[in-house]
This record gives structure tokens, sequence and C-alpha cells, in this order.
């Protein structure tokens, strides 16, 4: 059984079907790429796995479990991480307090008030911020990194409790072409415990680093299975790479 | 631990901080105040006041300082409470301190979490002005109530309130009052910065900044809201069984919104998200109040003055009176974990 399987999924705005019956399953431990060009329907499909908003009708499940209309913390309590389109690092705590709140979300709220976690939770704070180089920027506040190291930040925050699937939304725009590099280095460890699920414009970093592509165009899926067969079908060549 | 953990978790020197001296001065002038004052009983009533108003103003803090829940009607569960200890008073002859404040702590817990309730436990997400307003119409609905209903006094409200008893020992107006207040005032400040201070409070100011990203890491966001704003409302109560027993009065707008209003503007003069803030706006207004109406030139348009004040403050000084000495970084705080010394993480 998949990790997650998006089944006949469709979402209404009003007048306009942003998806139409949609159908999907990510394998665990494998790098899935969700590509279009705009307005295809891919980060509309992002957050209705996620949660962001529900899907109008089919289902969504993940790890066996029916998740179509749970809210956002039910389905990371499941064990799924968001990364935002739009860096939603939170600037006013220091980079270190953003990992550690991202790590103690899974803490009861009694345990919480008596902050018996926090000596427990640093060597893992630490860590995270080790493996995503920021380590020497811990006391400094979010909102003073670069772009770039926001991005990174932010997906160190969504690892942090070690999910078993990962949800990018264009993790890379507005990087350097070295930070883009730098971002599929770090990616690639994570491979051995969660599977990812990534939208991307940048079609070079997407063919890199997936083993599976999906390929949506007028919120239906025009293509989908392994990378480089995708990128061989005609159908997602007139699609999409003609959009490019 | 790699050593380059370790060297980082020494991390660098931190920022000098402010809000400790002045929390210290401040409790330096609150003991001393009531045998400063001595000569003069109705400065003692008057401090005992501000005493009593600052735990209002704490627990309006709680909630939006904290949380960034804009609750318009704090005074609800002042007034509410107040209500309960008069009646139990008045009907039941009973005003003992062991029996009547943990009475109206628990009106204030179960009144705020019935609304908390209704405001946060839903499948929607509220909006701010959803809070504002419906706990702004909660205290506005439960003034015009207690204003016609006969049993609770209607517009006079309850007076002569039975005095508040320890044993034997009856509490009036004065220096014990006073230290009774300060105590109270102590124990809920105390609470308030141990909670706030901890991976709770990181959590609310997570919420503050980003809702929707704590939803996202798993937080139930609405919950902890809920569990705030229950906490604030019996804070509430206490201050206003405190303010039953001192007045010995409790009328309709003590739970209206007036009060409420007040209680924003306590927090929002001293400066919010920092807890010792409120209480020097509660202090700094009461007093301007009762100087201002004291002075024969202005005693016929102070509350405009103090409008005036109040409305340059909250314009052109957002973060309040300690926003000029305390910086943005120290209001909100670090919750890393530190090593002592000898200690090292793991």
């Amino acid at each position: 059984m998949s990790l997650l399987s998006v089944q006949n999924v469709g979402k209404v705005f009003g007048a306009l079907r942003a998806l139409d019956g949609v159908n999907l399953a990510v394998e665990a431990n494998s790098f899935h790429g969700l590509i279009g060009p705009n307005g295809s329907g891919k980060s509309t499909l992002l957050k209705a796995i996620a949660g962001a908003h529900f899907a109008t009708s089919g289902t969504i499940t993940f790890d066996g479990h029916d998740i179509t209309l749970a809210p956002p913390y039910e389905r990371a309590r499941l064990g799924m991480s968001l990364k935002f389109q739009i860096t939603a690092v939170l600037p006013q705590l220091s980079v270190y307090d953003n990992i550690l709140l991202a790590l103690q979300a899974g803490q009861p709220v009694w345990s919480l008030g008596f902050s018996k976690t926090r000596r427990v939770a640093h060597p893992n704070v630490m860590r995270a911020l080790e493996r995503f180089r920021l380590a020497g920027r811990a006391d400094d506040l979010a909102g003073e990194l670069s772009h770039g190291e926001q991005q990174w930040l932010e997906i160190a925050m969504a690892l942090a409790r070690e999910p078993k699937m990962l949800l990018l939304d264009e993790p890379t725009a507005g990087m350097s072409p070295q930070e883009r590099r730098a971002t599929g280095e770090l990616l690639q460890p994570i491979r051995a415990s969660c599977a990812l699920l990534i939208v991307e414009h940048d079609l070079d970093f997407i063919k890199d680093i997936c083993d599976t592509l999906t390929v949506l165009d007028g919120g239906q899926i025009v293509a989908s299975g392994p990378t480089k067969q995708v990128q061989e079908d005609p159908r997602v060549k007139e699609a999409y790479l003609a959009h490019a | 631990m790699t050593a380059s953990v370790v060297t980082a978790a020494a991390g660098p020197s931190r920022p000098r901080r402010v809000l400790p001296v002045v929390e210290i001065v401040t409790l330096a002038a609150m003991l001393i105040a009531p045998f400063a004052l001595d000569s003069r009983p109705e400065l003692v009533t008057l401090a005992t006041n501000v005493l009593i108003l600052s735990i209002l103003a704490l627990s309006f803090e709680l909630c939006w300082g904290y949380s960034g829940i804009m609750s318009f009607g704090q005074a609800l569960f002042f007034g509410v409470p107040g209500y309960v200890i008069a009646l139990v008073g008045r009907d039941l002859e009973f005003s003992h301190i062991w029996g009547t404040l943990p009475l109206a702590m628990a009106v204030g817990l179960v009144l705020s979490g019935v609304f908390a309730i209704f405001l946060f436990i839903g499948r929607r997400t509220p909006t701010p002005i959803f809070i504002a307003l419906g706990t702004l119409t909660g205290s506005y609905a439960a003034e015009r109530l207690v204003s016609g209903w006969q049993y609770v006094g209607a517009g006079n409200g309850l007076s002569s309130i039975k005095l508040l008893q320890a044993g034997e020992y009856e509490f009036v107006e004065g220096t014990a009052f006073y230290f009774l207040a300060l105590g109270c005032l102590l124990a809920v400040y105390l609470v308030s910065r141990f909670l706030t201070r901890s991976q709770l409070g990181l959590v609310l100011a997570g919420v503050r900044q980003n809702e929707e990203r704590l939803a996202f890491f798993g937080y139930r966001v609405q919950l902890y809201k809920a569990i705030v704003f229950a906490f604030a409302g019996m804070i509430a109560g206490l201050a206003g069984a405190l303010y039953s027993y001192h007045q010995g009065f409790i009328g309709p707008g003590n739970m209206g919104p007036g009060l409420s209003t007040m209680a924003v503007i306590y927090c929002l003069f001293g400066g919010a998200g920092t807890l010792i803030g409120p209480i020097i706006g509660t202090a700094s207004i009461e007093v301007l109040s009762y100087v201002l109406a004291d002075i024969d030139l202005v005693k016929r348009f102070w509350p405009v003055i103090l409008g005036l004040v109040l409305l340059l403050v909250v314009t052109f000084q957002p973060s309040g009176l300690l926003g000029l000495f305390v910086s943005a970084r120290e209001r909100i705080g670090s919750y890393r974990w530190r090593p002592r010394r000898g200690e090292s993480g793991g």
C-alpha cells in the first residue's frame, strides 16, 4: 500500500475547477515531483494533501488513515510535514527556538508548562541546525537570515520531528544556483526515512532528485511515472515543456 | 555530542536585560507604598485598587500580549465572580477567604471555559474580529442583563457586601487588604511568568507570529488559545472577588465594555508582552486619573486629557511605556536550554 494515496480528488473554487479527478500515489522513502505550468493545480493539490484546504470530492489517505477532512494538526501528528511556498519561519524568534518549536510539537500541553523537555530536546535541535549549516546562527533571529538560509531553516523545521512524508512547495524559489545545489545535497540523506512530495518550477533540480514525476495541466494529470519515462512523454512535452 | 555542538551551545553573550530590573523596582515600590502612604488612608485604598485592577490587566495581558487573543470582554470574567461572592455573602452569609476566593476563580474559569469552547473549539479557525466581537457582546449582554435583574440589585448593583474573613479576622480597607491584594498579584504574576517563560510560552510566541505555521507542526492552536483564555478568566475572577470585597460594592459597570476597555488600555499603555508592563500601565493611569481629578483647573475635563494622553501613547509608542526601555528581542525572550556550570546537554 502506498504511503500517500490521492483518489479522484477534485477541488472547486466558485466557477473554477482547480482539480478534476486527480489520482496520485507516493511510496514510502521515494522522492516524487509534481510539475506543471502555472495554474495547473500543483499547489492546490499540495494544499489539499496538507490540509490547508479540503478537497471538494474524492479521498486522500495517508499511512492507512483517511485524512480527506482532517485538520492540519492531525495530519502532522500522523507524520506529514509541510514547507510553505512563501517562507514561513517565525522571524521574531531565534533560529534555535524555531527548531525547538517544531521539535516539541508532539509533547502534551501539560508537559510544556514544566519545560522539562527543553534540556532533552537540546541535542536534537543542535543536530538539526548542524545538518542545515545553521548552528553558528542559533542565537540570531530567524528574520535576520538570508532568503536561502530561511528556506533551509524551514526545511529543517519541517524535518525536525522525523516525518514520514515531507511536502515541499517550491523550496528553491528565490535561491541562487549555489543554494539550489546545496538544497539538493541537503535533501538527499532524508530518503532513508522520509518520502518527499515536491512542487518545483526548476526542472533541472527536480530531475536530479526525484524518482517519479507527476505532471498536471488544467487540474488534471497528464502523465505520471518514473522521471525518465515522464520526461520523454510527448504529452508532457506539449503540455508543460512547451510553456517552460 | 560533537565539539561544534558544545561550542554552539555556549552561544554568544546575551543582551543586557532590563525587565528583571523593572520587576525588582516595581516590587520594592509596592512593598514600601503602604508604609509611605500610611498618613493618607485614601491613597492606600487607591494603591489597593491599583493592585486589584493590575490582576485584571494581567488576565488581558495573557490573552493579548502573549496569545494574540483580542478579548474585548475581559470584565465579564471579573464582574460575574464579583457578583457571585457578593450573593454568597448576602444569601449564605459566607465570606471565608479559603472558600470564596477559590469559588470566584472557579466561576471565572468555568465561564471563560464555556466562552472558549464557543469561540475557539470549532471546525473553522476564528478570526480576531470574531473573537473581539464575541467577547465584547458577552460583556455588553451581561451588563444589560444584571442592569434589569432585581435579584442582583438591577442598576444599583449589590452594596454592603459582607467583609472577607480569615478565621475571626475581617479584612477592611487598609494595609491588611493591601497586602492581601499584593500577595494575590504576586502569586498570579509568578505563575504567569513561569508559564510564559516555559515551553508553553514558546508555543504562544509562535502562535502570535504565525498561527497557521504552528498548526502544520502539529499544534492544536485553538486548544492552546482556549486554555490560555480560560486561565485568564480564572485570574480575572480572583480580581473580581477582591474588588467586590474591597469596594463593598459590585455593579453592572464592573462587567461591561467600559471596564473591559480599561483592561485593554492598561495593557497597551504599559506595554503588552512584558507582564510587568500592564501593572505599570494600570498604576500610571489610575494615579494620573486621581491626580487630574483633584486639580481645580482640569477636574471637569480630566477624562479628555487622560484620553488624549492614552491616544498619543498608543499611536506613537505602540509598545507602551516599557517599549522605551525594553527591546523587542527581550520582550519575546529566548527559550533555549543553556547548560549550567558543569552541566552538558544530552
